[in-house]
């Protein structure tokens, strides 16, 4: 939640005061004499900025002295903080006042010390080093008697605190979380989520009290700690499923008015903790059956008590919908959640609308059907006058786009763009509609491939390259550099089908013709460059145009003095590849004249380029052959034809060239020692960044910098080498995987689409039949409406006509036997089509004309040969359900075994198992004797096998041990075990791991060794096993094991003298005071523990200092310093790696408080 | 009167200020309380001649927001009996108490009018003593 940047703003008085008269209302405050109300009264008297500068100038320079006066109180002082305040809420630096407002809330009584925190809060921000002067001024207030010291200290806490310092505080508001006051504990509980927000690790070993906190008997305390729930809940929700009930209980006795009446807010019982707890309850929900099933009743009371008609119930009811489309669906809330969120699209308050807009774009995902009921109001929304409404309505029907309604919805979203101003909309519409246009340029492509029927309406080529060239002209120099790149890739690499790829390009190439022949336009950089690639490289599809002609248009271009020199670049090297095409070159040797002398370098060495090639035809037609760009270029990255060239230079004396870092060194040490290194490898990134764009071929300059003689001669074979770079610049960019893997994934299957049409029909007649009583108006908007939702709209076709729906079933399963006649059928369902379309188009005649009418049929033909898509995706949405169920967990096991160390007994376990156990261990002992492992823990069971787990701690990995025990008395027969990858371990599996054959009553191992990739504190590791019991079905049964950092501690021989290497070598490094009772008071003891519990190796002990190592597999160490003074030990932590040290930290404060 | 819960360079404030202010200014009373602005949402009301205005993040919930405000202004209204832009402008210290009990980190922390006052009124008795 606080990733909000939340900002309260409420300067507009002084904006709506300068027009009024200043007279009356303030003259009647004039009691309030003030400095500060002079300042104001003085500021809004004023009528331009000028003067309100000066103002301030002067106001600020009388503060600074008066600040620094030593004749001035704390009272004073205090007056000045305000004014302060108020300077640098309009914008004016009062830096000189910071210092003296942490000295004011160091020495002012209360009022005044509220004044300085408040001052340093607005001030200072979290890292400034002024902030470090405040730490002490905190901890003498956390420790004052008075409650409203200790009160404003927290709350500076809670907002602003250095993330070093943490440790200086955090024991004593450890300690607030026991106070009396109910406030005290509140803010206790606030400045922990803060500290939580800035550094979790340092707040790891008090999360048990922040489930205190949950549990307090203050609402206020309750809620708070709800903040870091919601927190800790967004980062690892499987890890807190456990407290769903205790959420659930709390939610139902806040929505049953079991509250405080104060805590109402307009006869509504606290609705921003109802809506909290909503929310947790969505994340804990999501995806998990079991934990949402807990859930359903109290959502439901929600959603029925939250039918009062005040503004914040709908707040309340958005959550309640929200909440209950993100967890587990059940279909009576569904419905429910579908009538709130038509309660509110439908409501006449615009707030609501949107709300409901923003329900529907959230929820149309899941269930599209939804946006068709609302389908009018959303076109209504389209034309509402509030841009607000209408770009969230695009974002609505970006979100329901399909191949059928795309050509609509991106003409709106088009018109929109042209309208908006704002620079952040006109990037994110820009990037929306280009991704629409290449997505379904590739669907359309498909279909048209496989269906050879007439696709008359969905996306063509002609659509795209126009919707794209809107896409640049509007989008201009603002938009995404990848949205100009993929376009160009998309027709570099084209499709499967050549003549499509033909088409696309040769239009591409026309319509640019034609908007370049546009006299007085100005187009943005951007789409001038991506023109100039595309003339460049397929105008020899044309087949009026000479190349001549589009140079002639290039060279105008180029003399345009509006356009920058990296378009120019671009022009200049379309017309390098347009060259060898043409037959006469004047115009190329009027612009090798123009550009060789050019000040600009890049351009004069793409001129210089050019020149070379020109007089070398035969070279050039080579090197720039017609439409390869998306060959691989073999780019010889060592430049090994050099080499040759290179020893005769060196025999004759030349220096060896040395790369740019070394000779810098060289310069640094001023050491003349000659380096014969290799120096391909630096060439080469150089080399490669020179593709990026046609400016950067100026890599013969590069190695020029070697010696003046020899970058001469180099600069001819070089220049070669960068066009050809240049050649691969846009080049073949292997992604071309998962757009074959959609289109062919899409097979139309024609069968049901008959009756779609059929249903379609009926549907459409209804229609009509209500059109004819309505206004025109309304008939436009159905029309709209049809368009937009059309592909929605067979599927609605499903749910209203039963019959239709069974039947297309059936048809679906026949069809995937039949596709390989759907050939033959085509035909006839084109007559079929064309019946119908003619048949609704009699119909249509009487209320449309024409053209509305060639529409209609268009659309339907569409909608026909797509319909079948639909039934595709619907048979799709099964399968998730399928995967949700399997990832319900037994999650119960990890629940128990925070402590791993300990042996876990279930008590329903069978005398049986039991034995077996103990005969286990026994064997395991013999194996596994030569390393430490822990004992055998059982982590599930059912009537047939029970599972047990134990770690042995090798000295270079941790491995893992299932041992499956066949308590039956059958065989078992194909045995696996598998183990769910895991966020922060590599897990590979030992040999064995599938076993044929379980015997009876027998135990079989599967091994696993595990390493740790990052650091943190625990872990799950969890996975099934599937067996067979005698041929039937394979039943399968899940388990997970917990893991600690402390599994993965080693510890680390070194001697005292490496210790010291090692320690100054890390910086990573972390300190800590503990307490220690009476018992550990002697260093020894403590660090004997210590090396027991967390197998720290003790290097050295010198006096009451103590030197400890150890490592994190496989080789982070970590060094530990230790430190007694009196009854508090002082711990002190580096490592190489950062997060370390505070892990270990946690462990050895749990070790101390444990022992 | 504003306050950020993530840092912002003084200089930008001034202009993110002038931004959002022109485009609440810009809106009529039909349309609806809620505007994207740049990657985060400005809410905001308007009372009489003050605007209040709260940017938040995409993940929010904007009524929950809208009726936050308005809990705010009802507790400015009780503490100065009857609030009025001058009283905002003259006690800017007291608003942001005020404020600093309602919101903390960014988050809502605290809703209920009798325990928002009361810091407050400790510091008033002892300023009356």
């Amino acid at each position: 939640m606080s990733d909000i940047v939340e900002k309260t703003l409420t300067a507009l008085p002084g904006l709506f005061l300068q027009n009024q008269s200043v007279g009356g209302p303030t003259a009647a405050k004039a009691s309030f004499s003030s400095r500060l109300g002079g300042l104001v009264r003085g500021i809004t008297a004023l009528t331009s900025k000028h003067e309100e500068e000066k103002l301030i100038q002067q106001e600020l320079n009388n503060l600074k002295a008066t600040v620094s006066a030593p004749t001035t109180t704390l009272k004073m002082m205090k007056e000045c903080m305000v004014r302060l305040i108020y300077c640098e809420m309009l914008g004016y630096d009062a830096s000189f006042g910071y210092i003296h407002a942490i000295k004011l809330a160091q020495q002012g009584n209360l009022l005044e010390k509220r004044v300085g925190y408040l001052a340093v809060s607005l001030f200072l921000h979290e890292s400034h080093e002024l902030l470090l002067l405040l730490v002490n001024t905190v901890v003498k207030d956390l420790q004052s008697t008075n409650l409203v010291e200790v009160c404003m200290a927290l709350t500076v806490v809670s907002q602003i605190f250095p993330r070093e310092m943490i440790p200086a505080v955090l024991p004593l508001i450890e300690d607030k979380l026991q106070h009396s006051k109910e406030i005290i504990r509140r803010k206790a509980v606030l400045a922990l989520y803060k500290f939580y927000l800035i550094a979790p690790n340092q707040v790891q070993h008090i999360h048990v009290k922040f489930r205190k906190a949950l549990c307090d008997r203050d609402v206020g305390v309750m809620a708070a700690s709800l903040h870091i729930y919601f927190r800790m809940i967004k980062e690892n929700s499987s890890a807190y499923k456990d407290l769903t009930g205790s959420f659930v209980t709390i939610l139902k006795q806040v929505v049953g008015g079991k509250l405080p009446v104060d805590f109402n807010y307009h006869s509504v019982p606290a609705p921003w903790l109802q809506i909290q707890l909503l929310r947790i309850l969505g994340l804990l929900g999501k995806d998990d059956q079991r934990t949402s099933e807990l859930m359903y009743d109290v959502l439901d009371e929600s959603l029925r008590r939250a039918e009062l008609n005040h503004n914040v119930t709908y707040a309340i009811l958005f959550e309640c919908v929200h909440t209950v489309y993100s967890i587990y669906p059940k279909s009576e809330l569904l419905e429910k959640a579908a009538k709130c969120i038509g309660k509110f699209v439908l409501s006449p308050k615009i707030n609501l609308k949107y709300l409901g807009l923003k329900a529907l774009t959230y929820v149309i995902q899941q269930d599209p059907t939804l946006a068709l009921q609302h389908q009018m109001t959303i076109i209504e929304c389209l034309d509402h006058p509030d841009p607000i409404i209408k770009r969230e309505t695009l974002e609505l029907l970006y979100r329901i786009t399909n191949a059928q309604n795309i050509t609509v919805i991106v003409q709106k979203m088009l018109e929109y763009l042209q309208q908006s101003k704002e620079e952040y909309i006109i990037v994110n519409l820009v990037g929306k509609i280009a991704e629409l246009a290449e997505k379904y340029l590739l669907v359309a492509f498909g279909n048209v491939l496989v269906l050879n029927t007439v696709d008359t309406y969905a996306p063509d080529n002609a659509w795209f390259i126009q919707t794209m060239n809107a896409v640049f002209s509007v989008g201009g120099d603002v938009m995404h550099p990848d949205i100009p790149n993929n376009f160009l890739r998309l027709l570099a690499e084209g499709f499967d089908d050549e003549t499509e790829n033909h088409q696309l390009r040769l239009y591409a190439v026309q319509s640019y013709l034609t908007l370049l022949d546009v006299e007085n336009v100005f187009y943005p950089q951007r789409f001038l460059q991506v023109m100039s690639w595309v003339l460049g490289e397929y105008s020899y599809l044309l087949n009026k145009e000479t190349p001549e002609e589009v140079i002639t248009k290039l060279y105008k271009l180029l003399m345009n003095d509006s356009i920058s020199s990296e378009t120019k670049a671009w022009i200049i090297a379309a017309v390098t590849k347009l060259t060898p095409q043409a037959h006469s070159s004047n115009i190329v040797e009027r612009l090798i004249q123009e550009f060789t002398t050019s000040l600009d370098t890049s351009l004069r060495q793409l001129a210089f380029e050019l020149k070379h090639l020109h007089e070398n035809v035969k070279l050039m037609k080579s090197l720039l052959p017609i439409d390869k760009s998306c060959e691989d270029m073999v780019v010889d990255a060592s430049l090994s034809f050099l080499d040759g060239f290179v020893a005769e230079e060196l025999t004759q004396g030349a220096a060896p060239y040395k790369p740019h870092h070394q000779r810098q060194e060289e310069k640094l040490s001023q050491e003349k020692v000659l380096n014969f290194e290799p120096y391909g490898l630096s060439f080469s990134s150089s080399g490669f960044t020179g593709r990026q764009s046609p400016a950067g071929i100026s890599l013969g300059s590069d190695i020029s910098g070697n010696s003046t003689e020899t970058g001469l001669k180099e600069t001819n074979g070089l220049k070669l080498e960068g066009i050809k770079k240049l050649w691969g610049k846009e080049g073949y960019l292997p992604k071309k995987e998962s757009k074959t893997g959609d289109e062919t994934e899409a097979p139309p299957v024609p069968q049901e689409s008959i009756i779609m049409e059929n249903g379609d029909q009926t549907v459409t007649k209804k229609d009509q039949s209500q059109v004819l009583t309505q206004s025109k108006e309304e008939k436009e908007k159905q029309l709209l409406a049809s368009s937009l939702f059309v592909g929605l709209g067979s599927e609605s076709t499903i749910n209203l006509l039963g019959k239709a729906d069974t039947v297309s079933h059936k048809f679906r399963r026949k069809s995937k036997i039949k596709e390989t006649k759907s050939e033959e059928t085509t035909t006839d369902q084109n007559i079929i089509c064309s019946s119908f379309s003619s048949s609704s188009n009699v119909t249509y005649e009487e209320d449309y004309c024409l053209d509305n009418l060639q529409d209609r049929g268009d659309k339907e033909l569409k909608k026909f040969s797509l319909s079948s898509e639909l039934l595709d995706s619907e048979s799709l949405t099964e399968l998730p359900l399928v995967e949700k169920i399997s990832n319900c967990r037994l999650s119960t096991p990890s629940l128990f075994a925070d402590n791993n160390m300990e042996v876990f007994h279930p008590p329903q376990a069978t005398a049986a198992s039991v034995a077996n156990e103990i005969s286990l261990a026994s064997s395991l002992l013999e194996e596994t004797s030569e390393h430490i492992h822990s004992d055998l823990m059982e982590v599930c069971n059912n009537e047939t096998i029970s599972m047990s787990s134990y770690k042995i701690w090798k000295d270079d990995c941790l491995l893992v041990v299932w041992s499956v025990f066949n308590k039956s008395g059958l065989e078992l027969k194909s045995a696996n075990l598998e183990i769910a990858p895991a966020e922060n371990f590599k897990i590979t599996e030992q040999p064995e791991c599938c076993l044929p054959v379980i015997e009876a009553e027998s135990t079989k191992n599967f091994q696993y060794s595990v390493q740790m990739e990052k650091p943190f504190a625990e872990g799950n590791l969890s996975g099934f096993i599937t067996y067979q019991v005698m041929d039937t079905h394979s039943v399968q049964l899940e388990f997970s094991v917990n893991l600690s950092l402390l599994d993965f501690i080693r510890p680390l021989k070194i001697s005292t003298e490496d210790f010291g290497k090692l320690w100054l070598s890390f910086a990573n490094d972390v300190k800590q005071n503990v307490k220690m009772s009476e018992s550990q008071a002697a260093l020894s003891s403590t660090l004997k523990a210590l090396q027991q519990e967390l197998r720290l190796h003790v290097v050295d002990i010198i006096g009451n200092e103590g030197l400890l190592a150890c490592q994190l597999l496989p080789s982070f160490p970590c060094l530990l310093h230790f430190r007694v003074h009196g009854d508090i030990l002082a711990l002190w932590f580096r490592s190489s790696c950062s997060t370390l040290p505070d892990y270990l930290l946690y462990q050895c404060q749990k070790v101390m408080e444990g022992s | 009167l504003s306050k950020y819960y993530e840092h912002v360079e003084i200089n930008k404030c001034r202009l993110l200020e002038t931004e959002v202010i022109k485009s609440c200014l810009s809106r009529s009373n039909e349309q609806c309380s809620f505007i994207d602005y740049k990657d985060f949402k400005l809410i905001y009301q308007q009372y009489a001649a003050v605007f209040i205005v709260v940017g938040v993040n995409d993940t929010e919930n904007e009524m929950a927001i809208y009726k936050f405000i308005h809990n705010f202004v009802e507790v400015l209204d009780d503490s100065f009996s009857r609030v009025s832009e001058l009283d905002i402008m003259f006690n800017l210290d007291k608003v942001h108490i005020i404020l600093d009990e309602m919101a903390l980190s960014g988050c809502i922390m605290e809703t209920n009018w009798a325990r928002i006052l009361v810091p407050l009124q400790i510091l008033d008795k002892m300023l009356d003593s």
